[in-house]
């Protein structure tokens, strides 16, 4: 066992784990952060993405003691109190999920390609980051439509600040 | 996964004492090799010594002729780095299509070399280069590096500390991935060196890994362009086979991977 100290959504928290605890089992099993998931566990499919140190990551593949004095962002800690983040946002109004179980994973990485991007974004460039998040019911066609939309929208409330 | 104990490193002295303390342990790079091999309980180290927080491990130097990165420094990095644009933009380029976004921002190239996967990038990058690999204790062409299927030359308790790479005169990449896993269905490196030399290595072909191309060396050595491997013929024998391709497939693709990393590499 150890303690792992880390900020977590802004609040700082220590968590005593199994050394072999993943990060996503930490986020999920001991601070019933449940909206990050877990999918297919072998790194694929990307439905674990959340943001370390401000870098889109797969917690299902990071021991939670390498988080160890790290800031994380999960899919809980975007949104401003009522007001959806806007590539929430953006995911809603484009109809960017059906049953929902990848879109966690889909708006933190599509979160980390906009601010690696900015407003360079194409469709292209959109499909070409997606790849290590798998989507089995959309077709991927409204995800990208949804981050395009989200890009604008974002460079838009980066301006507004 | 199995019961282990983490470790934080801090420099590489203390990863390396932590090794000679430790029963059976495992350096964690990056993780993104490690974790699911030991997620899948083929891998139970007693112990993982975590080299992702060791200063000395990151960066990348242009010195002269030798573009060097320290062997912590992760794919996202390699391929951002102004230096390696510059010096070897084809190593920028392999690295841009290796794995994902989310893997590219831990995998490191350390990592990649010392497991050796008979499909992964870096391998024809430092065999195609003449490269020499940094360890703690002494250099290592890589040549003599890579020993087949996850074999190199690496002792136990032994850390990459860098990997150096002559500046080309030439150099380029392509690769046929695997839809899915991203790894090279076979992938090819062609370099031509500053003093005249060609060397064509190809990976994710071979049943021992890694692999110089001589026929295919010997054609651009007399004639530096895709159509001089026309001609050239490349036998299946030795080569990998399985689900997603045979070895005659593969052969074939050695041949069209290094006419287009020739045609890359201008």
């Amino acid at each position: 066992m150890s303690t792992v100290k880390l900020t977590v959504n802004g609040k700082a928290v220590a968590v005593d784990v199994e050394d072999r605890t993943l990060l996503v089992q930490l986020l999920r099993e001991h601070l019933n952060l449940t909206g990050t998931h877990v999918g297919c566990d072998t790194s694929q499919c990307g439905a674990c993405v959340v943001h370390v140190d401000g870098k889109a990551v797969k917690s299902c593949t990071m021991l939670a003691g390498q988080a160890d004095g790290a800031s994380v962002t999960t899919i809980e800690g975007i949104a401003k109190g009522d007001e959806l983040h806007p590539m929430q946002a953006a995911f809603r109004d484009n109809h960017g999920l059906q049953c929902g179980y990848c879109t966690p994973g889909m708006i933190m990485s599509a979160i980390d390609i906009v601010h690696r991007h900015g407003g360079e974004l194409d469709e292209t460039t959109v499909r070409h980051e997606l790849e290590g998040n798998i989507c089995r019911c959309t077709g991927y066609h409204n995800i990208v439509k949804a981050v395009l939309d989200a890009a604008g929208r974002m460079k838009v409330s980066q301006a507004a600040e | 996964m199995y019961q282990t104990i983490y470790h934080r490193a801090s420099s590489v002295d203390e990863a390396v004492s932590l090794f000679a303390k430790s029963t059976e342990a495992k350096f964690l790079a990056g993780g993104q090799t490690l974790l699911p091999v030991m997620k899948q309980r083929l891998a139970s180290p007693s112990d993982v010594i975590d080299l992702g927080k060791i200063k000395e491990l990151q960066g990348v130097e242009l010195l002269g002729d030798v573009l060097t990165i320290k062997a912590g420094t992760t794919y996202f990095d390699i391929m951002q780095n102004a230096d390696v644009k510059k010096a070897i933009p084809a190593i920028a380029y392999l690295t841009s299509m290796l794995g994902d976004p989310a893997v590219r921002y831990r995998g490191t190239i350390g990592g990649s070399i010392a497991n050796n996967d008979p499909a992964a990038d870096y391998p024809a990058a430092l065999l195609a280069l003449g490269a020499t690999v940094k360890t703690n204790k002494r250099s290592i062409a890589a040549e003599d590096f890579f020993q087949g299927l996850f074999t190199t030359a690496l002792e136990d308790g032994e850390i990459i500390t860098a990997v150096s790479f002559p500046v080309p005169a030439k150099a380029g990449y392509e690769k046929m991935r695997h839809p899915a896993s991203r790894f090279a269905l076979t992938a090819v490196f062609v370099a031509q060196t500053k003093s005249g030399e060609i060397r064509v290595a190809a990976t994710g072909a071979s049943e021992s890994g890694v692999m110089r191309v001589p026929a295919i060396e010997a054609a651009l050595k007399a004639n530096w362009s895709p159509s001089a491997i026309d001609s050239v013929s490349i036998s299946a024998s030795n080569l990998l086979a399985d689900i997603h391709g045979t070895a005659e497939y593969r052969a074939n693709l050695i041949k069209v991977m290094a006419q287009r990393a020739v045609a890359a590499a201008g």
